[in-house]
């Protein structure tokens, strides 16, 4: 705290310039009842931005873009009730991806709390399990403390969304304000000791078959660069999780891309040999596991994360390390001894040229792999990827060159379809000078499709590439495989007409399906400025091959 | 669902958990939302005021299974929550409450 003339000011005047010491420059959100006064109160900064959204998820979702690609804690704001309750999958989804949100709610008075009053929810009893921490604040002057805890609490070692439920009356009561606190900011994580770091060099020194498994706490930690060195010292062949694509470019020579689910053959069967597995910043999720007691049988296992509780929660570590990993990595590399390596990273050769990932139509725009490709041509790593959820997003996680940490955002834990079209928007307000591209479903595009014209209003840098297949591609392909092709629910009878749909929110739109060559007009759908949909049909039985059976071993592959 | 028969829970191993935490109201939600999630029963639950009462000490007692190091390290992680201590089910905080209970 330091001296500054004391002020008289309201709970909702201390909560905007807490945000604007903070740095906060956009936020989203959309007014209600509850949260009138800070409304008011934000009316009257010169510093902030609002974005006005058109449903709370799409705001939770636009700040958590901003989020994920800059990795500061970003905020959304909603009213009491249903706007809360709008709020919460974006909340959940932010959890389960570890990203730093500060998520500010209006609740009703303190005295109508447990009335049932009007728009009356118990936002802080329903936001406790899918928050790293949550406050209801009840008093104006405990404020100082809460805004920026709860930006320390979004930022510190694994981040997290925070929710600050805040009643109308302690927005609207006054208190003197005598001295600022401090913005909130990340803690310094402790050092881990020292004798685990010599432990686990010596393991990778000794190592004959060693994997290297990045997840996406490489990228919240901007460990990245310090992974490729740990790779390249010790010639470690190296997979990625959902999360951590662009933390290794794809196409490094000891990139053996993603595994798990949809990963490659080879990814998977050297995985399979591994005789020892580093695990940095991955918390050993199903979809990258399969089943467990199958996951890297003969390996020993080296964990490295900043959350204790993910060391031995599903795989007991014979090293655990407790601690930033982009510290722990640069504590690790001094000790880690040149190798070759030259009988493992021949067998792993032989699996790439035997495994491979196969990407039919690679050379046709018209499929899947072909119009990522395609997309590709057109930009270079600058370019920043968002997608949905279903197929569309594991044909982007194989195929499209992700080079670049924070160059991809997708709802990795959560899978929450809807998330690409704000992520998408989010990611542009906050790096206008990239070209952010969405990839979408028309399945997923139809859960947040209001947010069109949030993007049209703020004429954000997005280009809404939409996979249209009329169908849950995903749901459709289990229901084949898994299901004796019983086919229910995932086709859709009705189609909106997409193109309209964008025109009708305000964007400019190219059918890809009525050009003679679909590459041109793509091209220049990519080159133009401001928000465009395009949308391209794809054909109902491409699947994303290979797929492990949810369930079975990674080693047992169909297809691909 | 979860509930033991009295003959099996004499059998079932027990732990007693001792948490330093904030008083302030949502504390116990927290700490106990993290054992109902996994489903996993808590057997006793004794909280009181320490000191001028700006924290509180909670007493758990917990049946022990290969879940607990993984339910100590989550209780760790809470922001309320200052300290956990783990002790023998032969801890007489609970014992010295039978008569209560009977």
């Amino acid at each position: 705290m330091f001296e500054e003339k004391p002020e008289t000011l309201s709970g909702a005047q201390i909560v905007v310039r807490l945000l604007e010491r903070q740095g906060v420059r956009t936020l989203t959100g959309i007014p209600g009842g509850a949260i009138l006064p800070i409304y008011d109160a934000l009316s009257q900064s010169e510093q902030i931005r609002h974005v006005l959204v058109r449903h709370e998820q799409g705001g939770g979702f636009i700040a958590q873009g901003m989020s994920r690609a800059t990795g500061v804690p970003a905020v959304c704001m909603a009213s009491s009730g249903p706007g809360a309750t709008n709020l919460l999958t974006a909340i959940a989804d932010a959890k389960l991806d570890s990203i730093p949100l500060v998520a500010i709610t209006g609740q009703v008075p303190k005295a109508l709390i447990g009335t049932d009053a009007f728009q009356e929810v118990d936002t802080y009893g329903l936001s406790i399990p899918i928050t790293k921490h949550n406050f209801l604040v009840s008093a104006a002057e405990d404020l100082l403390t809460v805004i920026p805890r709860a930006f320390a609490i979004a930022a510190s070692g694994r981040p997290g969304p925070v929710l600050v439920d805040i009643p109308k009356d302690v927005q609207n009561q006054l208190v003197e304000v005598r001295a600022w606190p401090a913005a909130g900011c990340a803690e310094t994580p402790a050092l881990p000791a020292a004798p685990l770091i010599e432990r686990a060099a010596a393991m990778i020194n000794a190592a004959a078959k060693p994997i290297l498994y990045l997840g996406g706490g490489v990228v919240h930690s901007g460990a990245a660069e310090a992974a490729v060195a740990l790779a390249e010292i010790g010639r470690l062949p190296t997979v990625m999780t959902l999360m951590a694509l662009g933390a290794m470019p794809v196409d490094h020579p000891l990139s053996l891309g993603m595994l798990g689910m949809h990963g490659a053959r080879c990814t998977n069967l050297a995985l399979d040999e591994c005789d020892l597995l580093i695990a940095v910043g991955a918390r050993f999720d199903d979809r990258a596991t399969g089943k467990v007691a199958g996951f890297c049988p003969q390996a020993q296992i080296i964990h490295i994360d900043i959350d204790p509780s993910e060391l031995d929660k599903i795989k007991t570590a014979h090293v655990g390390i407790a601690g930033d990993v982009q510290t722990v990595l640069q504590l690790l590399l001094p000790g880690i001894e040149h190798r070759q390596r030259e009988d493992w990273l021949a067998r792993v050769a032989e699996l790439k040229a035997s495994h491979p990932l196969r990407m039919p139509g690679i050379d046709d725009p018209r499929t899947p792999y072909g119009l990522i490709r395609a997309v590709a041509d057109c930009l270079d790593d600058e370019a920043t990827i968002a997608t949905d959820v279903g197929q569309h997003q594991m044909w982007v996680a194989q195929a499209y060159p992700l080079r670049r940490p924070r160059q991809w955002l997708t709802s990795g834990g959560l899978g929450t379809m809807g998330f690409g079209m704000p992520a998408a928007i989010g990611a542009a307000l906050a790096e206008p000078q990239r070209t952010v591209v969405c990839f979408t479903g028309d399945g997923s595009i139809l859960m947040n499709v209001q947010e069109l014209v949030t993007a049209a209003e703020e004429d954000v840098n997005v280009k809404i590439i939409l996979m249209n297949n009329a169908s849950l591609g995903l749901v459709f392909q289990q229901q084949t495989l898994f299901y004796g092709e019983r086919i229910y629910a995932s086709q859709f009878k009705g189609m909106p007409d997409f193109i309209r749909v964008a025109e009708g929110f305000g964007l400019a739109a190219v059918d890809l399906d009525k050009e003679a060559d679909p590459l041109p007009a793509l091209a220049a759908a990519l080159a133009s400025r401001g928000p465009v949909l395009i949308h391209a049909s794809i054909a109902l039985h491409e699947q994303v091959l290979p797929m492990v059976p949810p369930g079975a071993a990674n080693k047992e592959m169909i297809g691909g | 669902m979860n509930a033991l028969t009295r003959s099996e829970n004499q059998a079932v191993a027990r732990t007693v958990l001792e948490l330093d935490v904030n008083n302030h109201p949502g504390v116990m939600s927290h700490v106990v939302g993290l054992f109902s999630r996994r489903a996993y029963n808590v057997e006793g639950i004794l909280v009181m005021p320490v000191g001028s009462g700006e924290r509180s000490r909670i007493w758990l007692l917990v049946n022990e299974d290969e879940r607990l190091d993984q339910m100590v390290k989550q209780v760790e992680k809470l922001e309320d929550v200052l300290a956990v201590r783990r002790h023998g089910a032969e801890h007489e905080v609970f014992v010295r409450l039978e008569e209560f209970f009977r």
